[in-house]
């Protein structure tokens, strides 16, 4: 998938990879996608909310070899 | 739609403690929450500019795992519980347990109280400080970081009497 720029938010633990996801969706134009890789179990969940509460668009979550992969397109 | 917002009062003034408030701050003003944090009584050790004040303690705390955050896997996993007497009378325990903690949160990559705290800041959660305790506990207001408010239990009602969420930490 094409994305804008990614976060690498490998070994950070809640609620940094939200945090750091809200950061570098600022330095996004609407419409633009932001890659995420984070390494915690807990991000599948948080970054589903974080979508719905912010209207910020998951377009997918996948998960490989302990690691989860997110893109998320700016409102 | 309107903003959403979350009224917290943070009373507690222990390294561990310092978390609720502060992850619930920072990640509610990531969801584009306006958030305020009325620090009162032990909570205003939260918002000193000297934050190695924050300390653990294990002393009457049975739910603390007392895990060593360093060597091979089995010795991590060993709890090394200790009476209460015991704990009582060692000298630097508590400082002890407070360096170990630090650790283990460095090595499970969770954020350092200063770095979530300044994240609130720049995100524009509002601290206030309740001006009574301040007094009460020989403070001054040189004892806490810029951009502090002083005021009392009104001031926190008008927050948080219209807040979506209020919770006491």
């Amino acid at each position: 998938m094409n994305f804008d720029k990614e976060l690498d938010a490998r070994g950070l633990n809640c609620p940094l990879p939200i945090l750091r996801c809200k950061k570098s969706l600022g330095e996004l134009g609407a419409g633009q996608v932001l890659k995420i890789v984070a390494t915690d179990p807990g991000a599948i969940k948080d970054f589903e909310a974080f979508a719905k509460q912010t209207g910020n668009e998951l377009l997918s979550s996948a998960q490989a070899g302990g690691e989860f992969t997110f893109f998320m397109k700016k409102k | 739609m309107d903003q959403k917002k979350l009224a917290i009062i943070a009373t507690k003034g222990t390294l561990d403690w310092a978390y609720p408030p502060f992850i619930l701050a920072s990640t509610a003003a990531a969801l584009d929450y306006s958030v305020e944090i009325f620090f009162t009584f032990y909570g205003l050790q939260l918002v000193r500019k000297d934050l190695s004040v924050l300390k653990v303690s294990p002393l009457g705390n049975p739910g603390m795992p007392m895990k060593m955050p360093f060597g091979p896997k089995w010795f991590r996993g060993i709890n090394w519980n200790m009476p209460n007497a015991i704990q009582a009378i060692i000298p630097g325990y508590e400082s002890l347990a407070t360096v170990l903690m630090k650790r283990t949160i460095s090595n499970n990559g969770v954020a350092t109280v200063h770095d979530l705290r300044a994240m609130c800041q720049e995100a524009d959660v509002k601290f206030i400080a309740c001006q009574m305790t301040v007094e009460l506990f020989g403070f001054d207001h040189s004892n806490f970081i810029d951009g502090m408010e002083y005021a009392g239990a009104a001031a926190f009602f008008e927050f948080a009497g219209d807040s979506d969420i209020c919770l006491y930490t």
